[in-house]
């Protein structure tokens, strides 16, 4: 179903109407009641979707309705970025109701945890925890309509089969629709989850099979498809901001003179900074409101401002890579330590150390963050494409002081999102523009400067690692110091050293089998907002150990598959003996341990595929990267080609990952697809960099992204057979990313024997 | 007074001649298919077609949009089913989907002058426009389908 326009004011009542009344008007619906939810006491500590802040639902009467006309409404409570949930999501629950997809529709929710649990929409997580919630709300609804139509007919319920959108009875041969069960399938009671009967995974319709065409198509490529940025309300303005360019600046003078007499600029307000830690809050400055987006942007222009910098403004990328090397050349915070690294490296054959940099990125979904608010008698409402509409709503609600309850956050689609829409920055500052219009709505719009200069990026780093190695060039000792500025100076006072959180993706959960292993982290302090980008600190802690595990064979003369499997070890289920409490994704590190046996696997699948150890032609090269993350295996194989004057093209990557059970393979495969493309930017291009606490790019002509040129005209995805239905999941979106920048490193050695150490590869080749 | 005919309607504007047709589109006629991405010609985001050509609407300023004719996605055809739409939808090109209307408009422009591009054709004219879902596998493919059933 598409947010139309007109639908975007309706999908409030449809949603709140699910509850007490029903679903859509005319709609009879299984919702009967208030939710039937109570959380179950369980011992602590809670994993996955449990243990998220406030959990999970499977109550069928919250996410199903059943119209007369036979039509089903699925509730959507996560956010569309291009993921692919508003297909899969309905599509899961379809399947196990035994719904013709054609009669089904997708409803999206609006932010509401308490009602709907969890919706933060990211951490790789919808249908890795969502999938057996969503297949126990599929099946109760079946259930309910199976003794709905048993009761009906007088029979046992045994006796009665839901089949493609209608009831059975086979022994008498009646048969009846959904539609015309609703009513009294509401009547009946929710089954409790002991009683439900998950269908067999062999009578899947939808399920694992990727036939499903995507609900949107239609509205993307027609062009009325909603965006936060496409929400137009009655007597609507137009808003930009003028932000602090160094992080944590203020205004010091003002001077809107010119700017209110631009045509079109209806008023210019100034925004207070933030409170450190500055978390989701909006950075402050001056915002101008206008009649139109373009309006708003001259009348911008015409502004005249002088900042107080702070003290950030010692932010320096040039600077700061030095003191961060620095930092990594000395003792730093010990995260894990295995044996005697110490010992071991004195008496070792030889040693190799190496030196990675990976500079600061920025998210850049195609869609800048964008918000619509509009406040009436004391309640606000917010259209907007965020990944946590929850945190939308509390902040706005905190901010402006408005009931959370009195807050209502409407979800459109997101023009992506990679964890940078996770942050509500922007809802706050089009509260606020609306508050500054007497309630009035208002579009607040961040232009791609915006969002390159004051956005939240992605961390820096410098990855250090020694190995000693035996005579066979194998690794007896390691060590391994990365030195970034931690996320969590967002949240509290810096912390200056990665959080376990950090740690674990892709630096403690090393998977090597190595029998002295230490792993440090240097000192960073923060002086930008870093925030959370697809795949996070995988990206340079899978760019450094992969790249650098390619040098320890080519030290020992040896192919870098054999070498990296035979450091991987024995098959074997790992959790690393960290300083701190294992984070693991928030997963249960029993169910969820590293096995290198998976992780062994895709590497054999992906360079099988892509014919590994074949004869490349001067000039090319082939490079293998593997990596774990989100509970998800992944291995690939990038073939590059030096042109002249270095010029590098990518005619094909092979890809395999292992991440359990294939809900929706089509949408694994893009998703897959679209992170190759992505670790293409993260290795060749882009690239933030500070000037005196200031950004210096400023649009995609400064921060470059992968385009048509450098996409490999072939791309290859290789979904390992999983571990069954029965497994747990692991997540999809982000765990292509990291393999792709060091694989491409790998090829460039490969085919030059150049090593860079440095991310973006950018013109260092250039000759 | 400026006139111009936007999927083939007259229209007429009589605002500042300097807003980008971007704007006015989304703004004024909330036309919002046509998307803002950078609004200095690097991304295609806002791509539209002005006389059969394809071009940057945040490029264009309304004085230079004075008699011509304008037909954004709400109006590459009548029933959403232009080829390359429908091929679109087959290969489920979009990821997020919002460069794509800047892409199908783009490609559409792409197949009009040549009815079989080859790879060195696509990586040519689909350069301009960024998509940072990374969906250009699929939309290499997806072109190459329209131009097979065209
Ligand atoms: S918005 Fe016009 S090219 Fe990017
Ligand atoms: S599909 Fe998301 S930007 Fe292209």
């Amino acid at each position: 179903m598409i947010i139309d326009r007109k639908m975007s004011a309706g999908v409030l009542n449809v949603s709140r109407r699910a509850v007490s009344l029903g679903f859509g008007a005319g709609a009879l619906v299984l919702a009967t009641g208030l939710p039937a939810f109570a959380e179950e006491a369980k011992p602590e500590p809670k994993w996955g979707g449990d243990g998220m802040p406030n959990g999970l639902r499977d109550d069928p009467t919250l996410f199903v309705s059943i119209a007369q006309d036979g039509t089903v409404s699925i509730l959507c409570i996560r956010s569309e970025m291009g993921q692919g949930v508003r297909t899969s999501v309905p599509m899961v629950v379809a399947d196990e109701m035994d719904a013709d997809w054609a009669r089904v529709k997708v409803v999206q929710a609006l932010g509401d945890e308490v009602r709907y649990g969890n919706q933060d929409t990211d951490g790789s997580r919808s249908l890795r925890h969502h999938f057996m919630p969503l297949r126990r709300i599929g099946a109760a609804a079946r259930q309910m309509l199976e003794a709905a139509a048993a009761a009906k007919w007088g029979v046992p319920v045994g006796e009665v089969e839901a089949d493609n959108h209608e009831v059975v009875h086979k022994a008498s041969g009646k048969k009846i629709g959904f539609g015309d069960l609703a009513k009294e399938a509401a009547a009946q009671p929710a089954p409790e989850r002991d009683a439900l009967k998950l269908k067999d995974p062999s009578k899947f319709r939808y399920i694992g099979k990727g036939k499903t065409s995507l609900v949107d198509n239609m509205a993307i490529t027609t062009g009325s498809a909603i965006y936060g940025t496409d929400v137009r309300r009655e007597g609507m303005s137009y808003a930009v901001v003028a932000r602090p360019p160094v992080y944590g600046g203020t205004v010091a003078t003002l001077d809107d003179s010119a700017a209110l007499k631009v045509p079109g600029v209806l008023k210019v307000i100034t925004l207070d900074p933030p409170k450190f830690p500055t978390e989701f809050q909006n950075l402050g400055g001056v915002a101008v409101i206008a009649t139109s987006t373009w309006a708003a942007m001259k009348g911008r222009d015409a502004l005249k401002i002088t900042w107080e910098d702070g003290p950030n403004a010692v932010y320096t990328t040039t600077s700061y890579r030095a003191a961060m090397e620095e930092a990594s050349r000395k003792p730093g915070k010990v995260e894990l330590s295995v044996g005697d690294v110490d010992a071991a490296m004195k008496t070792a054959k030889s040693k190799v150390e190496a030196e990675y940099y990976i500079p600061h990125h920025s998210h850049v979904s195609m869609e800048p963050p964008v918000a619509v608010a509009e406040i009436k008698d004391g309640r606000c409402e917010i259209w907007t494409a965020v990944q946590s509409p929850q945190a939308a709503k509390d902040r706005v609600s905190k901010r402006l002081g408005i009931k959370l309850d009195d807050v209502t956050v409407h979800v459109t689609l997101l023009g992506g999102g990679f964890g940078r829409k996770s942050k509500p920055d922007f809802c706050i500052e089009a509260a606020l523009c609306s508050k500054a219009m007497d309630g009035k709505p208002v579009l607040l719009q961040w232009t791609r400067e915006d969002d390159l200069i004051n956005g939240y990026l992605n961390t820096t780093s410098v990855e250090r690692i020694e190995a000693g190695l035996d005579e066979n060039g194998k690794p007896v000792a390691w060590l391994h110091r990365s030195t970034a500025p931690s996320i969590f100076a967002l949240f509290m006072e810096d912390p200056k050293h990665q959080a376990t959180l950090e740690l674990g993706l892709g630096l403690v959960d090393t998977p090597f089998d190595i029998p002295n292993m230490r792993i440090e982290t240097g000192a960073a302090p923060a002086h930008t907002r870093i925030g959370w980008f697809r795949s996070v600190t995988n990206v340079p802690h899978a760019f450094a150990l992969q790249s650098f595990v390619a040098e320890l064979a080519a030290a020992a003369g040896r192919d870098h598959k054999e070498y990296l499997l035979e450091i991987l070890g024995p098959d074997r289920k790992m959790i690393p003996k960290t300083t701190e409490p294992w984070w693991n994704y928030g997963e249960n590190p029993d169910l969820y341990a590293i096995n290198t046996g998976r992780l062994r696997k895709v590497i054999e699948v992906v360079t099988k595929e892509a014919g590994w150890g074949r004869k490349m032609p001067q000039g090319s090269g082939l490079g293998l990267a593997a990596h774990r993350s989100f509970v998800s295996y992944t291995a690939a194989v990038v073939e590059v080609a030096i042109g002249d004057g270095g010029r590098i093209k990518i005619p094909r990557v092979d890809l395999a990952i292992d991440c359990g059970a294939h809900i929706n393979p089509e949408r694994i495969r893009s998703q897959l697809e679209g992170a190759i493309i992505q670790g293409i930017s993260v290795a060749m291009y882009s690239n933030i960099t500070f000037k005196n606490g200031v950004v210096q790019q400023t649009n995609f002509d400064s921060y470059e992204l992968a385009r048509m040129d450098i996409a490999p005209r072939e791309v290859r995805i290789h979904l390992v057979d999983s571990t069954g239905y029965d497994a747990p999941l692991g997540g999809v979106g982000e765990p292509g990313v990291p393999p792709i920048s060091p694989a491409i490193a790998n090829a460039i050695f490969a085919a030059t024997g150049k090593r860079l150490r440095s991310l973006p590869v950018g013109s260092q080749l250039a000759s | 007074m400026i006139k111009f005919n936007i999927n083939g309607k007259e229209q007429s504007f009589e605002g500042d001649p300097e807003m980008p047709l971007l704007w006015y589109l989304r703004d004024v006629q909330n036309l919002t298919g046509t998307k803002y991405g950078c609004g200095i010609a690097l991304c295609g985001a806002c791509t539209v077609h002005v006389d059969g050509m394809a071009v940057r609407s945040c490029q264009m300023s309304l004085a230079d949009a004075e008699g011509k004719k304008v037909t954004t996605i709400e109006g590459l055809s009548l029933d959403g089913n232009h080829p390359i739409q429908a091929a679109w939808r087959e290969l489920n090109v979009a990821q997020c989907g919002y460069c794509q209307c800047g892409q199908i408009m783009q490609a559409a422009a792409l197949l009009a002058e040549k009815p079989k591009p080859t790879d060195e054709d696509i990586e040519a004219q689909m350069g301009g426009n960024l998509c940072r879902c990374g969906t250009y596998p699929r939309i290499r493919a997806a072109i190459k389908l329209a131009a097979e059933k065209a």
